[in-house]
């Protein structure tokens, strides 16, 4: 097998980028100054609640607000009959040609019929956050119950009630490459296993809230914890007023993983203030939160592999079902995902996949961390787990000896351009990780588990990404940096300072950036889909690179040395002869009308839409590579499971920020571990059952071993200085490495999500049954 | 309905240092009580007593602010996250501490985390990791993974910590 090449440049020669700085961001919210969506008053501010939809599926008769007006401290109760367009369409790609123009539709307000528990009905404001309880209760609104459609398979049944009455099937997509029904004759091997994982909320820290206000030259501006500035458009398009008359501003925002995504707040707010000229506030509940906002997609899998006697694979015959719940939101993307990451980081030769997502009266799901890239890392390792045990393989050396590599071709047709270092990853966690502890007590059992995984950063060719950034120098040599990145507490912000740094010489201490203005920021796209540091990364260093160029020349005129001789280091432009400093060259440029500023937008690749039979060679920029490993501890009478050691390798391609790289992978694996082990949003018939955060256990400090990171280099990622994207890869191979090492340690292996005790008992007993 | 039309209360608390009082509803929590104080770097993240966020000392005890009513604590001493700076408005070393471990993300759960770590360190007792992580058990973190949390706290304590 041909060895990918691999550059593995050292990264000496960079002096900010690539060191563990600590984020500028981190010290205002260690003080205590960093304000959040939440965290403005404004005077003469209304309040806003939302009157939700107490059952999943029903006719709304009557929506009776009369006494609720009459509420003192009542402002106002807002019905879908007050919201100048409270019809809004998503776009369904992928299901043209032969299907029709599909589009999906909700509602802001619903009018007459909910689809889900929780679904908002009316739009309270009033004086006080007390008088909003109290008027909350005097809604009346009346129902005729219809039919609940509990889960796809339900809602794909002959007969099935419709949730829509387009029909219940949302999107589906196709994959076909090669002759896979001769893979499967020709196969020394073939295995089989269906999974499922469940549904999950994305439990960050802080709840969905926002302030807005109309300014003072009529433009609605909604402060809001939001991953998505670019939503001024859509609340435009909802109010009916041009898109430039809506400003949205995010500040620092309390975690995002892709909850803050689409909209929550900002329609209502701006609704509040469009219709009063009044400031307004609203922020959700924690129970609110964890009702109805979309959660991560439930999916079920069956999996067919061949393969030779050798391990190298042959084909895969895959079936995705994943449940929507009431409303599209990104459900057809989120599957697009799953299909096209369905083979994992492997050369699988012949592909037949068929995966559909269905409405359903669930909570609505949309985007999380992983996007639909996560869940099938959990079909496709346990399939190569199965596979190594059915060969007597050891599971790493499977992996090792499929793993793609440049050049080769997914099972979409996209072909890697940069080099996988997915051995490396293996031998990385494998070599740290040393041989596998004995059980320490009797009555335990310990097993080890590896997952490898390759999820995409960047986002879908056909979207045609791009991300501006303004960077200028003030006269005393300091800079302002202007870019409309979200930062939802990734870093996001604090790599793009140390990127300028780097660039232009200037200290970290002299650079102010300003971020998350629609409005007054250039527009650098969302905060999704493991794009900033890729794509906003590349636009600050092609601005700076731009500046640095550009003032060098003119330095360069002035004092009579080559530009190509001057280095910006240490706040100064240094030559071979005569060095200035950054305020001196910013003077010369002024003196010589040259520019100090710079404005500058990034390309993503560009690509033609998808259709259902997906076959249309690059779909993504670029992937992320990496492989976990975790060792377990089984308490075999209760079915506790007990993590004694966790290692993560990913190459990130440069770490921009080593700190940040690895926060990034501990806090993913976190989750991953929280999905592996203990979460679970629980619905029965539509009503969903969590109450509030006791409910809805997600791990603490004490659920994890201290989690080991192994980063590799190798410089061959499409964002600045070869780096990859980190902040989705690593929540992909959690669960299934966890449930490798489970069947390791009991002989048969868990196939639903989370592996509760109570699973694990099933696998122990199944295993003493034979 | 519900009446919200109880008795206002005057409380007086002396929080970082500074006394405040203010006549306010009486079932206000202390969470909310100081929110509207402006001490807002304590955060609501549940309500519910669960994830940490707004945990404040109260006389030098860590609590869950969002389930104490003002009045029950009037009278107390109150630090929060913003209490544990320095006089000169600097980091005081657990702060650093945290910024230096990479123990900050998103920086919700920070103040709270702060708050439940200047309790642990200022009890003098000898720390090691599984006595952090047992104390660190009211205090959620979506973000971190913990271990820059945990580490920083060793650190701030002089303990053994892996350097940053």
């Amino acid at each position: 097998m041909s060895r990918d090449e691999v550059r593995t440049s050292k990264a000496d020669e960079l002096r900010v980028v690539n060191r563990p700085i600590g984020r500028h961001d981190a010290a205002e919210k260690l003080l205590g100054h960093t304000r959040y969506a939440a965290d403005l008053d404004l005077p003469g501010m209304v309040h806003a609640r939302l009157v939700r939809s107490q059952i999943p599926s029903g006719r709304l008769l009557a929506r009776d607000v009369s006494d609720a007006v009459k509420v003192p401290g009542v402002v106002g109760v807002l019905l879908g009959e007050d919201v100048p367009n409270n019809e809004v369409w998503v776009d369904v790609p992928g299901q043209t040609t032969e299907v029709r123009a599909l589009k999906a539709s909700m509602q802001i307000l619903a009018t007459d019929r909910v689809r889900f528990h929780g679904e908002p009905i009316a739009l309270i404001l009033a004086e006080t956050e007390d008088a909003l309880a109290d008027a909350e209760e005097a809604v009346r609104v009346e129902y005729e119950e219809l039919p609940v459609v509990a889960d796809p398979a339900e809602a794909l049944a002959d007969g099935a009630p419709l949730v829509h009455e387009q029909g219940n099937l949302l999107a589906e997509w196709a994959i076909d490459r090669g002759d896979v029904d001769a893979a499967f004759e020709a196969a020394d091997v073939v295995v089989e296993g269906e999974y499922r994982t469940q549904l999950i909320d994305h439990a960050y820290l802080e709840p969905e809230a926002g302030v807005a206000w109309l300014d003072e030259n009529g433009v609605i501006v909604i402060r809001a914890a939001t991953q998505v500035i670019e939503h001024f458009r859509d609340v435009a398009r909802i109010l009916g007023v041009p898109a430039s008359r809506v400003r949205v501003i995010a500040p620092y925002v309390g975690g995002g993983f892709g909850g803050k995504e689409d909209m929550t707040v900002e329609p209502y707010l701006a609704l509040a203030v469009h219709r009063l000229g009044r400031p307004a506030k609203m922020v959700w509940t924690r129970q609110e939160s964890l009702l109805a906002r979309a959660k991560r997609h439930p999916v079920s899998m069956r999996y067919r592999t061949a393969a030779r006697a050798d391990g190298m694979l042959l084909g895969h015959d895959v079936d995705i079902t994943s449940d929507s719940g009431a409303y599209a939101y990104l459900s057809a993307l989120v599957l697009l995902y799953s299909a096209v990451h369905a083979g994992g980081p492997y050369r699988v030769p012949t592909m037949r996949l068929r995966s559909r997502t269905a409405f359903t009266n669930n909570p609505p799901t949309s985007a999380m961390r992983g996007f639909g890239g996560m869940q099938v890392v959990f079909g496709y390792e346990s399939q190569m787990d199965r596979l190594a045990r059915a060969l007597g393989m050891d599971p790493g050396e499977l992996r090792k000896r499929n793993a793609i590599a440049r050049g080769d071709e997914l099972p979409v047709g996209q072909r890697i351009e940069t080099s996988v270092l997915l051995s490396e990853t293996i031998d990385a966690v494998t070599g740290r990780a040393g041989p596998k502890p004995s059980p320490r007590r009797p009555g335990t059992a310990v097993g080890r588990g590896i997952a490898s995984n390759l999820q995409s950063y960047g986002r879908l060719v056909w979207l045609k990404d791009s991300a501006s950034a303004w960077m200028g120098f003030e006269t005393d040599g300091s800079l302002q940096v202007r870019i409309g990145v979200p930062d939802i507490g990734g870093g996001q912000a604090s790599s793009l300072v140390q990127i300028a740094a780097e660039a232009l010489g200037a200290s970290l201490d002299d650079i102010s950036l300003h971020f998350g203005d629609s409005a007054l920021t250039p527009l650098a796209g969302t905060t999704t889909a493991t794009r900033q540091l890729y794509m906003s990364g590349n636009a600050v260093l092609s601005a700076a690179t731009q500046l640095r160029d550009r003032m060098a020349e003119e330095v360069a005129a002035e004092t009579g040395q080559p530009a190509a001789s001057l280095d910006f280091v240490d706040g100064m432009v240094k030559g071979l002869d005569q060095s200035v400093s950054l305020a001196e060259a910013v003077a010369i440029c002024i003196r010589r009308a040259a520019p100090v500023a710079v404005l500058a937008t990034f390309y993503g690749p560009r690509g033609t839409e998808v259709d259902r039979q997906l076959d249309s060679g690059r779909v993504f920029p670029d992937f992320t590579f990496g492989t976990h490993l975790v060792d377990v501890e089984v308490d075999l009478a209760t079915g506790r499971i007990r993590l004694l050691r966790y290692v993560a390798s990913h190459d990130v391609g440069r770490a921009i920020n080593p700190q940040s790289v690895e926060g990034q992978i501990r806090g993913a694996v976190a989750m991953g571990v929280g999905q592996a082990l203990m979460e679970e949003v629980v619905v029965e018939r539509g009503v969903n059952l969590v109450g509030g955060f006791f409910q809805y256990l997600i791990p603490t400090a004490a659920d994890l071993p201290p989690i080991e990171c192994v980063v590799l280099e190798s410089g061959e990622g499409m964002g600045p200085f070869g780096a990859r994207g980190i902040g989705e890869p690593p929540i992909g191979p959690c669960a299934a490495a966890v449930a490798s090492a489970v069947e390791d340690a009991v002989g048969v292996r868990p196939t639903s999500l989370p592996i509760t005790p109570e699973r694990v008992l099933a696998c122990i007993d199944r295993a003493a049954r034979g | 309905m519900t009446t919200h039309a109880s008795a206002a209360v005057s409380v007086s608390l002396t929080v970082n240092g500074r006394e405040v009082e203010r006549t306010r509803p009486a079932q206000l929590t202390l969470l909310r009580w100081l929110r509207e104080a402006g001490f807002v770097e304590t955060r609501l993240g549940c309500g519910e007593g669960v994830c940490g966020a707004c945990t404040v000392l109260v006389d030098g005890r860590a609590v869950a602010s969002c389930l104490a009513l003002a009045v029950q604590v009037d009278g107390s001493e109150i630090r929060t996250a913003a209490g544990l700076s320095q006089d000169d408005g600097s980091m005081g070393g657990l702060q650093r501490a945290f910024l230096d471990h990479g123990a900050v993300q998103c920086g919700f759960c920070t103040s709270g985390m702060l708050v439940t770590a200047a309790e642990l360190v200022e009890s003098g007792e000898p720390l090691d990791r599984d006595r952090v992580v047992a104390a660190l058990e009211g205090n959620l973190c979506r973000c971190t993974g913990y271990d820059g949390i945990v580490d920083a706290i060793l650190a701030a304590a002089g303990a053994e910590a892996p350097s940053p």
